[in-house]
């Protein structure tokens, strides 16, 4: 019997992660000239781009990583060597 | 200490689609061949009137979280030596810093237009010598007929992987060879101060992975985020003590790049190696044609030429962006089309595999 490659798809981790992707945009864009004005501060503001970096990336790539998964794209399945 | 920076350029929603599809094409080129979002997303931005600093800076900003996701994504494919990853990130960091010092230095001394020439002729000579060798090779080993086979270290490799320094030799998985540290840590130095200049470390730093120290080039543009991670995060830093990041500018790119280092990650895994280079090559020579006809542009505004008529000025910014965005578009061709193409031989390879199965 041929083995089954059927996977269950992460809608949902999907749905979670982009929603909040939204919602970090949303606020990155509506608030940009506070959040502009305080990030150009330099010193110990400075933190603040790296930490938002982080944060975005985390839920984004999650996001976008379950989407590609949900669409189909997966990467190939033969092992590549890595010798 | 620090400057205030306040020319951020205005939002509106053709810039952020136009900042969100330049990051998905160069997230895409990242993903597939370790670095090279930041070619065309630097002068990208500075089409768009970013000085080049704060382009670079905000460049770098989203370079270290899409770096991170992406060599996640291919360390799941085996394809990531973390070791050699972290010992040239280290001493790329050291490039990293030594590089945005002379940066800062040339925009105060020459303001910003001394600063876009400084970035334009730097990706110039960069992408025309590398980025030529590496599509002379990739041409080499097309014409020879050996694209399906393994690729084997060259012989500078070979002399660097048997030169024994006592006391300095790492041992590096992916090129299977013991390596000393006193030829990584100048590599990893040049590729942060290429890092730091043009945003594109990795430019030098795959062909040097290659070439230099005989990584297989799946590997080496996979290493290349480990690479773009760690000196990412520390380039960030020093331009984010200056007020130099503009964050949306940073989050936007992140937003389509992260699509597309997923894909360009996933296309790896069904192409032939020698793909990396063909792409590589491509983009970079296409790109330095882009640049370079920036650079009468920034020297007319320094007044080291005669001035250029508005019409000379707005035709070659215009012929300047229209190339850069051939690159783009081309590289995400080629990668799009061999991923499609792998997709297909897999395809037919598991219908008669599976036919051959129901036959027995």
């Amino acid at each position: 019997m041929a083995q089954s490659t059927t996977k269950k798809k992460p809608v949902g981790a999907m749905i979670v992660m982009g929603i909040v992707s939204i919602a970090l945009y949303a606020t990155l864009l509506l608030k940009q000239d506070l959040i502009n004005s305080t990030f150009a501060q330099g010193g110990w503001y400075a933190l603040l781009p790296i930490i938002t970096a982080f944060v975005f990336s985390f839920f984004h790539g999650s996001f976008t990583g379950n989407f590609w998964t949900v669409l189909g794209v997966e990467a190939a399945r033969k092992k590549k060597e890595v010798k | 200490m620090h400057d205030i920076v306040t020319n951020y350029i205005n939002l509106d929603a053709i810039t952020i689609l136009y900042l969100f599809g330049v990051g998905f094409v160069g997230g895409l080129v990242s993903g597939f061949i370790g670095s090279g979002g930041a070619f065309v997303l630097t002068p990208g931005m500075m089409s768009l009137g970013v000085p080049g600093l704060m382009a670079v800076a905000s460049n770098m900003c989203h370079k270290f979280p899409k770096a991170l996701v992406g060599a996640m994504k291919r360390f799941k494919y085996g394809q990531v030596d973390v070791k050699l990853g972290l010992v040239l990130g280290v001493s790329a960091e050291a490039g990293v810093l030594y590089g945005a010092g002379i940066q800062e230095k040339i925009k105060a001394t020459f303001g910003d237009a001394g600063s876009n020439l400084y970035v334009s002729v730097a990706f110039v000579v960069i992408l025309a010598t590398v980025g030529g060798f590496v599509l002379y090779d990739a041409w080499k080993t097309y014409k020879s007929g050996n694209a399906n086979t393994e690729e084997k270290a060259g012989k500078l490799a070979l002399w660097i992987q048997s030169i024994n320094i006592p006391g300095t030799m790492v041992y590096f998985k992916s090129i299977n060879a013991r390596v000393s540290i006193l030829f990584t840590i100048p590599l990893g130095f040049a590729t942060g101060m290429m890092a730091a200049t043009i945003a594109v470390g990795g430019f030098v730093g795959v062909p040097a992975m290659i070439y230099v120290l005989g990584a297989p080039s799946l590997m080496a543009s996979a290493t290349e985020l480990v690479i773009a991670f760690v000196m990412g995060l520390g380039g960030s830093l020093k331009y984010a003590l200056h007020g130099m990041v503009d964050i949306r500018l940073a989050m936007i790119i992140l937003a389509g790049s992260l699509f597309g280092i997923q894909l360009g990650a996933i296309g790896t895994t069904y192409v032939k190696p020698f793909l990396i280079k063909v792409v590589m090559g491509v983009i970079m020579v296409i790109v330095l044609f882009s640049r370079g006809l920036m650079v009468p542009v920034y020297l007319a505004q320094l007044g080291l030429i005669d001035k250029l008529g508005d019409g000379t000025v707005k035709l070659l910014k215009n012929s300047s962006f229209a190339i850069m965005m051939f690159a783009l578009l081309l590289g995400a061709f080629i990668v799009l089309r061999a991923m499609w193409q792998g997709k297909q031989a897999e395809k037919l390879q598991q219908a008669s595999g599976a036919l051959e199965h129901g036959e027995i």
